[in-house]
């Protein structure tokens, strides 16, 4: 028997605007993806989501790092060994080879919206 | 047929000071390979800091001043023999005989028997309760006879005598110095300085009597000593240290019929060698021009002179400068060159500021041009620079007498370094150069650390950190390489310089500290380290909201991130005391929530491998029992480690595990520039490692010796003994101040002990500003502590009953699933993270 699969891609309601803390990350889980979510309130934009496993770790840390700017450009530190990736894109800093996936992200009311394949 | 190298042989005799830096030098060089070394030791130990000898009476043990080790002296490769005297030369044969019969041959012999303390021939001398100063064992019996007088008397008032003085006053004696000549440290002072330095000590409480001499000893009825002097004095005492005087070694040299000089010294060439070319003589037995060198950089000097001869080198050894400067019962007293103006045609400028006690006087050409001596007393600032001066022959200023009076802008004109030729001798101790430093740092050196390391400089007594710290960055700014301090990017200040900008303006946000101070948006050094200085200044919960994102993880989640994501949890046991229920619950909940347990080495329990979500609860737990958070996750205070004292110890003389708690339940929930350790031994056998930490506590019979800015880890760090003998109130006192200040100036990230290393002054300074209040903030630094203390608070027991804190402890702020990718492994029956192998045969078995 064969089966087929969809992909679909669409906004996707993954928690509430209270459940972020400002300046800072959470992480929250979509399908077995494990999401990092920062939530700058003076930055625009306001809101960005990357991949929480931490590959040089091999650990889901990324939402627990600190936020930091590096050359003007926005960035999370890894708490464990300290690589910067960039909040837009997911890139490291350190390691150009290195790049974590990143996802749209809105507000929409009280709700925050996230774009994932699944 | 291979090559036989047949090894040549050195016997060195006396392992002192110089003898063991000629050994030194030697291991260090690769021509060490082509001789066999053997070492003659009269003392039962190996070479050890005579310099530092007095330090002993402060604490410091023989093993603390030992400078040679046996074990390091197997590793040379050098045959030690200890307590074996050599007692013959036959020249002729070229053999030594030793006391315990040993009969070695050599090719090479280097004498380095040093000297002996002159006893002078009163009739009564030889009484059992009349000491000499130079050896352990002779401290080790002054302190004997100390301990049932009330007495003690130093015959000499040079610069040994006051030492041995200061040495009897810390035993707790009345102290007095009986002096021959008319004044104190007749070789080094002028009359004037004399004088002062005289009064000084008298304020201190030793009574000097000078133009006295000693006609007899006579033992009194009661066993106590009466000293006779000229002129129908006397005076009782319990004990006397002669100090009138050295006399080198020369005995051995003096049968084997070397050439001796009148008075006495084994006379050498400028390649330290006697009047047998086979043998050396270095250190002070040695007679050069007809003068001992009683100091040790001579010595030092003469050594790797002998040494580079010994490896075919040319090198010589053409006398030394015998200036001093050093500070006797505290009082600071420096000398250079001719201090008497002896010479002919020489002028003189004098200061003298009879209020704060100050005498300085510089003795000049005719013409006041060069700088041919000094004399310092009450405050040997200028030293350095007056030093370089006479050293180098330079010119001096227009108008020389600047260089000794105060300045009225406050800052003296110091010499610049540029001033100084390439050949100026910055570090006396080893002997390195302006020119050497300037080498260093085009070679590659960019700071005063590197170039210590690389060229030994500052690394001996150290009185010349401060010029060589002016060499260094001189020659770097002249490289163009811009010495910067800034904290990052963001901040362009040091981090004393914001804590005092936050302080006075009473910044609490990072907002406003950004906004009014910075730019750009704050990184991972800047955020946390304004986090510490706003908890060490307004304490304030490291969660409230403006202070949420400056968290590092693990000070946001209150507990220590481990490899695979998951956080340990350090309850505080303070002073590692603990209750049998406390234990009990521990493990209760280490069962519950299968946390890996493991002792820590600050005699506290480490619990592994909670999750996040589990981090509440578990503290829930935890606090319901009454623990309270260790704070092992911040820059903070950690640990007081203690051994059990007096309570159970048979050797205690102090309540150690008493004071560890009331020390711990201090300072506990201190932020600060990094983490603090602390330990309180509860006597001198140290159980607790007290000297291994930042702050660390020793029990005395007569209340604790405070040691302050040792640490262990990557770089270990001996604490320095700070104070000592003080009582509970004044201990903490100390501590207080100590950390404050630690707290306020000390880079990011720095510990206690490279604050100390960097901190201009150094130890002494310390002590300035914490004894002796020196720059009048000493009650605010106890009243910021005071404020510190007095806001405690438990950060997990606030956390756990505040929602809006505990939101953070989700694992996912979707849903209430676990994070699945956490695998455990179970090894010696507990959990631990499974390795990435592991997590591969787990997913796909086989
Ligand atoms: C209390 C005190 C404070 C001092 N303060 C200062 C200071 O601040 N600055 C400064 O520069 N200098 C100071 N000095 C002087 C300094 O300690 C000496 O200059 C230095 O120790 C000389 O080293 P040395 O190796 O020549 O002699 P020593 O250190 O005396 O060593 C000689 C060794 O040889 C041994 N020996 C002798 N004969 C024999 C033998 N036949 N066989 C085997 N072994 C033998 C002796 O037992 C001794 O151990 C101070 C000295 C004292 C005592
Ligand atoms: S330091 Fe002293 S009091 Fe403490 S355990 Fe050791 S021997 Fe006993
Ligand atoms: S010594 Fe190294 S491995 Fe051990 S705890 Fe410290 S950092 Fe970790």
């Amino acid at each position: 028997m064969s089966e087929v699969a969809i992909t679909r891609t669409e906004w996707l309601q993954v928690c509430k605007r209270s459940d972020l803390v400002a300046n800072s990350g959470v992480c929250a889980l979509v399908g077995d993806q494990q999401i990092a979510l920062f939530f700058l309130p003076e930055q625009e934009p306001q809101l960005y989501a990357i991949d929480n496993w931490d590959p040089i770790a091999n650990a889901g840390v990324i939402g627990r790092g600190l936020v930091a700017e590096i050359d003007g450009e926005l960035t999370v530190a890894s708490p464990l060994y300290k690589q910067h990736y960039r909040l837009t894109d997911g890139q490291c800093l350190e390691e150009s080879d290195i790049k974590l996936a990143s996802f749209p992200v809105a507000f929409d009311g009280d709700y925050v919206l996230i774009k994932i394949d699944q | 047929m291979a090559e036989i190298m047949v090894k040549q042989k050195i016997v060195v005799i006396g392992n002192g000071m110089v003898g063991h830096h000629f050994l030194e030098q030697l291991a260090n060089r690769p021509e060490r390979e082509l001789f066999d070394v053997l070492v003659f030791c009269a003392e039962p130990r190996p070479a050890y800091d005579r310099v530092h000898l007095s330090e002993y009476f402060g604490g410091r043990t023989a093993e603390d001043l030992a400078m040679g080790k046996v074990e390091q002296y197997r590793n040379w490769g050098y045959d030690l023999r200890l307590n074996d005297s050599a007692v013959r030369v036959d020249r002729e044969n070229k053999i030594v005989t030793s006391a315990s019969g040993a009969s070695e041959a050599y090719d090479h012999l280097v004498l380095a028997t040093g000297s002996y303390p002159f006893v002078p021939p009163i009739p009564g001398h030889e009484h059992d309760k009349c000491f000499v100063y130079r050896t352990i064992e002779d401290l080790d019996k002054i302190q004997a006879a100390a301990e049932d007088g009330k007495v003690g008397v130093v015959v000499g008032g040079g610069l040994l005598g006051l030492e041995a003085a200061n040495a009897l006053k810390q035993l707790g004696l009345e102290a007095h110095v009986v002096e021959f000549a008319p004044g104190l440290m007749s070789v080094q002072l002028d009359e004037g300085g004399s004088k002062l330095l005289r009064e000084k000590i008298e304020a201190l409480g030793v009574t000097v009597h000078t133009s006295t001499a000693t006609e007899l000893i006579k033992e009194m009825d009661d066993g106590r000593l009466r000293m006779r002097f000229r002129g129908d004095k006397s005076l009782d005492t319990d004990l006397i240290v002669f100090s009138a005087g050295i006399r080198p070694e020369d005995s051995l040299a003096k049968s084997a019929g070397i050439e001796l000089g009148e008075r006495g010294g084994i006379v050498v060439d400028n390649h330290c060698r006697t009047s047998d070319k086979h043998i050396f003589a270095i250190g002070e037995c040695a007679l050069f021009n007809n003068f001992i060198f009683g100091l040790v950089a001579p010595g030092y000097t003469m050594a790797r002179t002998a040494v580079s001869l010994l490896c075919g080198e040319a090198a010589e050894f053409n006398g030394a400068d015998m200036s001093t400067k050093l500070k006797l019962l505290g009082v600071e007293v420096g000398s250079i060159g001719d201090a008497h103006g002896r010479a002919e045609g020489s002028a003189a400028i004098t200061f003298v500021d009879e209020q704060t006690g100050v005498y300085k006087r510089m003795i000049t050409d005719s013409a006041g041009k060069k700088l041919r001596g000094a004399v310092l007393v009450g405050d040997t600032g200028d030293y350095d620079t007056l030093l370089q001066y006479h050293l180098n022959d330079m010119d001096l200023p227009e108008h020389p007498e600047q260089l000794i009076l105060p300045a009225l802008d406050g800052a003296a004109p110091a010499l610049g370094a540029d001033a100084l030729p390439d050949t100026a001798t910055i570090c006396s101790c080893h002997n390195v150069s302006k020119g050497d430093i300037v080498g260093a740092v085009q070679g590659g050196c960019c700071s005063v650390d590197e170039v210590k390391d690389c060229t030994k400089a500052a690394t001996g007594c150290g009185g010349c950190s401060a010029l060589l710290k002016n060499v260094v960055d001189t020659e770097l700014a002249a490289l163009g390489v811009e010495v910067n301090n800034d904290l990052c990017p963001h901040f362009p200040y040091t981090r004393q310089e914001i804590f005092h900008m936050v302080q006075v303006e009473q910044i609490k946000t990072f907002d406003e500290l950004l906004h009014k101070h910075g730019s750009g948006k704050g990184c991972e050094i800047c955020k946390p380290t304004a986090a510490s200085i706003f908890a060490s200044l307004w304490n304030e919960h490291i969660h409230k909201k403006p202070h949420v994102g400056l968290q590092d993880t693990n000070d946001t989640f209150m507990a220590n991130m481990q490899k695979n994501g998951t956080y340990s949890v350090v309850p505080r046991i303070a002073g590692g005391e603990i209750t049998p229920e406390k234990l009990i619950v521990l493990g209760q909940v280490a069962k519950k929530y299968d946390l890996y347990t493991k002792i820590t080495g600050g005699q506290r329990i480490d619990l592994f491998g909670a999750r996040l979500e589990e981090l509440p609860e578990i503290w829930r737990e935890l606090t319901d029992a009454g623990f309270e958070t260790g704070h092992a996750y911040g820059k903070s205070l950690r640990t007081v480690k203690s051994c059990v004292g007096s309570t159970w110890c048979r050797f205690g003389v102090q309540d150690s595990v008493g004071m560890a708690l009331a020390v711990e339940n201090r300072y506990k929930g201190l932020r600060s520039p990094h983490k603090i350790k602390m330990a309180v031994s509860g006597c001198t056998r140290e159980c607790a490692e007290a000297q291994s930490k930042d702050i660390g506590v020793i029990a005395t019979e007569n209340g604790w010796n405070l040691y302050v800015c040792g640490n262990g880890g990557m770089r270990p760090r001996h604490a320095d003994l700070f104070a000592t003998d003080l009582d509970d109130v004044t201990l903490i006192k100390y501590i207080d101040r100590v950390l404050m200040f630690y707290v306020r100036t000390a880079d990011k990230l720095q510990r206690t002990s490279v604050w100390l290393e960097n901190l201009e002054g150094g130890l002494d300074y310390l002590r300035e500003v914490v004894i002796e209040d020196k720059l009048g903030i000493c009650e605010e630094l106890e009243r910021q502590m005071g404020n510190v203390v007095g806001t405690y608070q438990c950060e997990w027991k606030t956390a756990i009953n505040d929602p809006e804190m505990l939101k953070r402890f989700r694992q996912f702020v979707n849903t209430d699933e676990k994070d699945e990718k956490i695998v455990f492994v179970e090894e010696r029956k507990q959990r631990r993270p499974a390795t990435q192998e592991e997590i591969v045969k787990i997913a796909e078995p086989a």
